[in-house]
């Protein structure tokens, strides 16, 4: 396992690259937007990793909330900071895509308003983990992710339930993309999930390690009880 | 602002955040290594 993390993050810097290098200067430019469209080769695919991010952290969050299992909460913490770290991009990138093409920087529309939301819900489930102490916190963290991930799918279906300003998916049921402009979406998505997973991989064995001191310290104050004073 | 810019902008805003992100992740990283070293030289018996 340790030998196969640099190795994996060098394909992951060479994909990174390649996709970077499609999406500048071999990706058709668009006749609407001209360049400027490009940024949707790192707002989508941001939008679709923090989706699966968020989703791993709803699914780790019932299994911790079932099982009692460390290592199931480990993934849900991990998981939703990397979310919350895709979903800074998204909302970072929408507003600098929005500025020339809408003439504005943000609109209160669902897909946006919703998206915002669903960050502050993670940043407030961050800053339980950060903040509250004793151990029902994880408990805690779980329950409050299960209600957040209610808020994922207002946003993925904002766009077809509500009329918004975002504009409609060009991609799956009633969108239409050129192949070429299809081929480089997919190779940066995949060259940034890859990068998020090498993230998650690292931030996962921040949270094991993060146990292991707790439970050193618990058991430090248990034998001598003024280490901890 | 030309339209273009707003590209390099974008570009270039996400990789500061994941930057900025890594680390942060790098400086948590030696904090809790170096916390759990101290933890076990302080628990163990020669201590």
């Amino acid at each position: 396992m340790k030998r196969s993390f640099p190795i994996f993050a060098v394909l992951t810097a060479l994909l990174l690259g390649y996709a970077f290098y499609e999406a500048m200067f071999v990706a058709p430019t668009d006749q609407m937007q001209g360049d400027v469209y490009r940024i949707i080769y790192y707002h989508v695919p941001s939008a679709w990793t923090m989706f699966i991010f968020f989703l791993t952290n709803f699914v780790a969050s019932v299994v911790y909330l079932v099982r009692r299992n460390p290592k199931a909460d480990a993934v849900a913490a991990a998981a939703a900071e990397i979310g919350v770290v895709f979903c800074t991009v998204v909302l970072v990138t929408g507003p600098i895509w929005a500025r020339p093409v809408w003439g504005i920087w943000w609109t209160w529309d669902t897909r946006l308003t919703s998206t915002l939301v669903l960050w502050l819900i993670y940043v407030s489930y961050l800053m339980l983990r950060r903040f509250s102490s004793g151990g029902q916190a994880p408990v805690l963290a779980a329950a409050l992710a299960v209600f957040g991930a209610l808020d994922m799918p207002l946003v993925y279906f904002s766009i077809w339930f509500f009329r918004t300003q975002h504009p409609q998916p060009v991609v799956g049921d009633g969108g239409s993309i050129d192949p070429r402009m299809w081929h480089v979406w997919l190779l940066n998505w995949a060259a940034f999930l890859c990068f998020g997973l090498l993230v998650f991989w690292k931030r996962y064995q921040l949270e094991i390690l993060q146990q292991e001191v707790n439970e050193t310290q618990a058991l430090q104050t248990l034998h001598d009880p003024r280490s901890s004073q | 602002m030309n339209a273009t810019h707003y590209l390099y902008a974008a570009y270039a805003a996400t990789w500061v955040i994941h930057i900025i992100y890594l680390s942060t992740l790098a400086s948590r990283y030696a904090r809790l290594k170096r916390e759990l070293r101290e933890l076990k030289e302080k628990s163990s018996p020669g201590a």
